[in-house]
């Protein structure tokens, strides 16, 4: 009985209407492509884009060269070196991330305890010469100042859950 | 303009009769690459929606330009010869594949009166440029001097073959019903409104005419001679620029025209659907014929984009399968019905 079944099914394309008329349908569905360059996706607060470093609100840099965040990045995209600065505090001479190495996992913010190196919203960049995918110190900062308003709000915003 | 016409007299009849015909010629042949073109965008806009995204819409307004930057990018791009291919051979085939697409035009009656050339066996002319356009495919395959091109070259001999039955046999059916080789005498033997069309009476037939074309033209499901994911692009892996565009334009050409023949075949071509019906016939009167046969027409272009969109690849054993012991005796079986009403002059379509 069962195969008279399927002779029949098969014989009158009974199963390849179905799958027309599914496609039939779809094709007045409401499209839901984001028109890119005019149009952009929505930014979770956790997004993980270009890294910044961050400053007190005094101007101070936050960075304290403890490198856990060398130490947890596992692309080994993070070179530091440090030194005494002359009022004796502890700071980075040295500050470079390779963006070429970095797979954007987020752990050196994860790793970071004074919140100085973060990944913000920013994912519209290129390079067009060699070298320009280190981000050395100054860059980093440069981003940090410029985004500083947003990023506070994002780690605001997910204070509770940190 | 007295001057041009006292020009055009002064012409002998030969060259006048000449110079008409090419006229005819480049007026059915640029309509069709301009609709080709546009095919093209067409069918990307379509699958696009039917994938929940919507296509091309960069170039132009909403993407009206994107088949003319095609084109433009596609004649400065450069025709790469394989080493050891042959290259007369190589350059000839995509020409061989497109020059029966089109000329297979020259019998198809667009209108009551609008037929280029109203030969009688117009049917068997069909179906004899039809079968050439496969050439192309071969020999294009076969001249790249490429294993990816050559086993495209012949998963498509086999399915042509395999599939040129089932289609020469399902018209073979319509000519039973109709009496005639002449496709427009075929028509006027479908006269008499929607279920006066010989897709009723020849309906196993029609789908085995319409998916043996799908087949015909290398079309997806049955694009195994293509078959992107298996062999990269089949028998032109070695074709680029103008050589691959040619290719393009045939097989776009060749959808065009078996969606007008089965539109011609099986749903009356230029007649009305409410031909000679109570109240609606005389309403749709003033319409003209073309406008009926290029909706006809249209549908089954659609039908072609949409089972793209539908339909996954078929194993090429099933293809040969459907081909050899599904088609062929559908076919056969239902040439012997036809037959008989024939000869009893069943009413409605045989009496």
């Amino acid at each position: 009985m069962n195969v008279f079944k399927n002779y029949f099914k098969s014989l009158f394309l009974l199963e390849l209407f179905r799958g027309l008329s599914v496609t039939g349908r779809y094709l007045f569905r409401k499209k839901f492509t984001i028109m890119y360059p005019e149009e952009k996706a929505p930014v979770s607060p956790r997004f993980r884009g270009l890294h910044a470093l961050r400053r007190y609100p005094n101007g101070e840099e936050r960075c304290i060269a403890c490198k856990l965040c060398e130490a947890t990045c596992p692309a080994l995209a993070i070179t530091i070196e440090a030194e005494p600065r002359e009022d004796g505090s502890r700071r980075t001479t040295r500050y470079d991330i390779d963006l070429f190495k970095c797979i954007y996992c987020g752990y050196c913010q994860e790793a970071c305890p004074v919140d100085a190196i973060v990944e913000t919203r920013i994912y519209e960049y290129h390079f067009e010469n060699r070298g320009e995918n280190i981000m050395t110190k100054e860059k980093l900062l440069a981003v940090g100042d410029k985004c500083e308003a947003q990023l506070a709000a994002d780690i605001d915003a997910q204070a509770k859950v940190r | 303009m007295e001057f041009l016409i006292s020009l055009w007299e002064a012409l002998p009849y030969e060259l006048q009769y000449l110079i008409w015909t090419m006229i005819k010629i480049v007026a059915i042949v640029l309509p069709m690459m301009l609709l080709v073109a546009y095919y093209t965008y067409a069918e990307r806009k379509i699958i696009g929606y039917m994938q929940v995204r919507v296509g091309p819409n960069r170039v132009g307004p909403k993407g009206w330009l994107q088949p003319i930057a095609d084109a433009l990018k596609l004649m400065f791009k450069e025709i790469i010869i394989p080493a050891n291919a042959n290259k007369l051979l190589f350059l000839m085939a995509p020409a061989i594949t497109l020059a029966p697409a089109l000329a297979a035009w020259a019998v198809f009656p667009f209108d009551e009166k609008l037929v280029f050339a109203d030969i009688n066996a117009g049917l068997l002319y069909i179906l004899a440029l039809t079968s050439v356009g496969v050439y192309g495919v071969i020999i294009g395959g076969w001249a790249s001097n490429s294993k990816y091109a050559f086993l495209g070259t012949m998963r498509s001999a086999a399915q042509i073959v395999a599939y040129e039955i089932a289609m020469g046999f399902a018209l073979v059916g319509v000519l039973v019903a109709a009496g005639s080789l002449n496709l427009g005498e075929i028509i006027r033997a479908q006269e008499g409104g929607l279920f006066s069309w010989f897709w009723l009476p020849l309906l196993p037939l029609f789908a085995v005419y319409v998916i043996s074309g799908v087949a015909e033209t290398n079309r997806a499901p049955f694009d195994v001679a293509e078959g992107e994911s298996e062999i990269v692009a089949g028998f032109h892996v070695e074709y680029s620029g103008m050589a691959f565009a040619v290719y393009f334009l045939a097989e776009y050409a060749n959808m065009i025209l078996i969606s007008a023949l089965t539109a011609v075949m099986f749903f009356g071509g230029w007649l009305s659907p409410f031909q000679g019906w109570p109240v609606l016939g005389p309403l749709f009167d003033w319409v003209p014929g073309f406008f009926w046969l290029v909706i006809k027409t249209g549908f089954f272009m659609f039908l072609f984009l949409w089972l793209r969109a539908t339909f996954p690849r078929y194993r090429y054993d099933q293809i040969m399968r459907l081909g050899w012991k599904v088609f062929i005796p559908i076919t056969i079986v239902w040439i012997a019905v036809v037959g008989l009403a024939v000869v009893y002059q069943v009413p409605w379509w045989f009496d």
